[in-house]
């Protein structure tokens, strides 16, 4: 009965090729949709999570100078108000793990005849623990390296290609403002930030070194930034309330005077990045669904003419014994068909587009099964829903009348 | 005495129409036995067509009594008169009606599909109808290949396959010339001698002479029902 069916099915729709491949064309483009969609939002979400990870994990950083009433912001002019002595300090505060002040800036690095121009991070040991930035060969710098203000460099991944090329970097020595700088370490591979830029192109050497030899601060022991990690999320924002009291406190701030320092949750700000990437890959999402809704009424459609035109049979079938649920089920299956049919080219058809975007444009996508599934799910949904009333508007026949339908 | 396989007791049957409630059918009685060949005869617009309807379970009456093979059919639902249908009747229209898009093996086969019979018994039986009709070299063309009088035996090849009791035929000639008309209606004549009881709805006398006995229908009513042989005389 059922294989008699789904031969019937197949048959009907082979009546009228092209009416049947163009209802099909509205599924194929609604699916298609959809997975496409899906696969450039979860792929979107899935790199601002990649990057987040990359980032490390509750951080926030305080930097000096504040914000007047105008909103300009301050004391940039002068001595940075915040000290290495502050972060020292704040270290000892409950729930910090890690503390790294940094100077940094761009400067040009020269070896042999190579330029190249990047990112220069002065800092302590303890960044690299905060950022969690492991070390591809070579050795970190240690605490001694800082107090000692020697001149070695770690550098990233995309400084190693362009600057040292085939060269193995470890060992050797290039210049920074002049100055000699040994590479003892090739950074970890992190990607882009969450802004685009890209992580690997950094230097990083000692505070200290940085701050007399690259930077030329006439105000040793100060710093713009620092950076501090805490054990937990949920402590997040009591140890920001607490590094504030503390700071406001070392800096002798009375009450009504301003801070002269300010501090952001890069954490917090991550996160809310990965909800917008959320948010749009939702949108997305729900604005590919509507082409699929937009197919279930074609196929709606084209149903109903087929009630009509197929009337007669219908009342010829009846007349033969077929029930009420015989007819119903004879033109859903139908309605089903052609939507399942639909939706298997637009999930082929979307994969297909998915993976040209990523091989043109580079674009990261994500296909989940999951996304799959629900577009089957959908797809039989919307076979269901758009077919019921045409396949109920044909079992309701009276037979006489379809008998007599010309 | 054999068994009723029709048997109408003061059936009524009214259409509602904009003039109001249209009395097609006045109180019609009628007992037909098992093995009868009936012929229905009468004016255009007499109810001829609206009794059919009524004994082919398509419709139920206003008023009256209807006995199918002993079972009381006015009173039942749709689902079981579509079961009726297929278990106990066989069709044969005047426009033939078969459906296109299937091969004529196919269509003989579709009352079998609602019986819910396997598709090897369903081919088998098709096919021994076809070839009983004279169609099966054309087993697997669509309807269109072949001429009227051919789809009509087809017709009647797809009445007869779940073996019912009783086979109902509306002006079944009515679109064909005479001599296929004849042709037809001696397969008629043949299936009715190996005991299927037929009811046919003629204009022409030359036409209902085939069948033993011709019930006259004028206005709703029964005018006259005669065995052939008194018709004759
Ligand atoms: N569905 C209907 N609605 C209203 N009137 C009908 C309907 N069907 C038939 N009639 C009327 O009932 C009468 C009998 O019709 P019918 O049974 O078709 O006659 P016949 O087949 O003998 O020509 C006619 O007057 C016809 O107009
Ligand atoms: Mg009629």
């Amino acid at each position: 009965m059922l294989k008699a069916m789904f031969g019937e099915a197949w048959l009907a729709m082979g009546a009228n090729r092209l009416r049947t491949a163009l209802t099909m064309l509205g599924m194929v483009i609604g699916v298609g949709a959809v997975v496409i969609m899906m696969a450039i939002g979860q792929g979107a979400q899935y790199a601002v999570q990649q990057t987040i990870s990359t980032m490390g994990s509750n951080l926030f950083i305080i930097l000096s100078g504040s914000f007047t009433a105008s909103g300009v912001r301050s004391g940039s002019a002068g001595a940075p108000s915040l000290s290495v002595a502050d972060a020292d300090a704040i270290a000892e505060l409950d729930g910090v793990i890690n503390v790294a002040p940094t100077h940094s800036g761009t400067r040009q690095l020269v070896y042999g005849a190579q330029n190249w121009s990047s990112q220069v991070i002065g800092t302590t040991p303890a960044y690299f623990e905060a950022r969690a930035w492991s070390i591809a060969s070579g050795a970190s710098f240690g605490d001694s390296d800082v107090r000692s203000s020697t001149r070695v460099a770690l550098i990233g991944k995309t400084v190693a290609e362009n600057l040292f090329g085939a060269d193995d970097p470890l060992g050797r020595t290039m210049r920074i403002q002049q100055n000699p700088f040994t590479v003892i370490g090739v950074l970890g591979s992190k990607g882009q930030s969450l802004d685009g830029r890209d992580q690997d192109d950094t230097v990083i050497i000692p505070l200290s070194t940085a701050q007399r030899k690259v930077f030329g601060t006439p105000f040793l022991g100060s710093v713009r930034m620092i950076m501090v990690q805490a054990d937990s999320a949920d402590n997040m924002p009591r140890v920001m309330e607490s590094t504030t009291a503390l700071l406001r406190q070392r800096h002798r701030l009375r009450e009504g005077v301003p801070d002269d320092f300010f501090t952001r949750n890069l954490s917090a700000a991550a996160e809310s990045e990965a909800e917008t990437t959320r948010t749009m890959s939702i949108l997305l999402g729900a604005i590919a669904s509507i082409s699929l809704l937009v197919g279930g009424i074609g196929i709606m459609n084209i149903m109903l003419v087929s009630v009509t035109e197929r009337t007669r049979e219908i009342g010829i079938r009846m007349a033969i014994g077929a029930r009420q649920r015989d007819i119903l089920s004879q033109f859903l299956l139908e309605a089903m068909m052609i939507s399942f049919a639909g939706c298997l080219l637009g999930l082929l058809l979307g994969l297909g587009a998915a993976l040209g975007i990523n091989l043109l444009t580079g674009m990261v996508i994500v296909i989940s099964g999951g996304a799959a599934l629900i577009a089957f799910a959908v797809a039989a949904g919307v076979g269901i829903f758009f077919g019921w009333y045409p396949a109920r508007k044909a079992a309701r026949l009276d037979p006489i009348e379809a008998l007599r339908y010309q | 005495m054999t068994e009723s396989v029709i048997r109408v007791v003061g059936l009524g049957k009214s259409y509602v129409t904009a003039a109001g409630p249209f009395p097609a059918l006045r109180g019609v009685s009628l007992d037909i036995k098992a093995g009868e060949f009936v012929a229905i005869m009468g004016p255009s617009g007499s109810g001829k067509s609206t009794f059919m309807n009524l004994l082919g379970c398509l419709d139920t009456p206003t008023t009256g009594e209807f006995f199918l093979a002993g079972q009381d059919v006015a009173h039942m639902d749709k689902d079981a008169l579509a079961s009726l249908r297929n278990r106990m009747l066989g069709f044969v229209f005047q426009g033939f009606n078969l459906l296109p898009r299937m091969s004529l093996q196919d269509n003989v086969a579709l009352p079998l599909v609602y019986a819910g019979v396997d598709r090897a018994a369903r081919r088998a039986r098709a096919r021994e109808l076809l070839d009983k009709v004279g169609l099966g070299q054309y087993a697997e063309s669509p309807p269109n290949r072949i001429s009227g009088g051919q789809q009509q035996r087809v017709a009647i090849a797809r009445a007869l396959v779940n073996s019912p009791r009783l086979i109902l035929a509306d002006e079944p000639t009515g679109n064909l010339d005479s001599h296929t008309s004849e042709e037809i209606m001696r397969l008629f004549g043949a299936f009715n001698a190996e005991g299927i009881t037929i009811v046919l709805v003629t204009h022409e006398p030359d036409i209902a002479a085939h069948a033993g006995r011709q019930v006259r229908f004028r206005d709703g009513q029964i005018v006259s029902d005669e065995l052939t042989a008194e018709v004759a005389k």
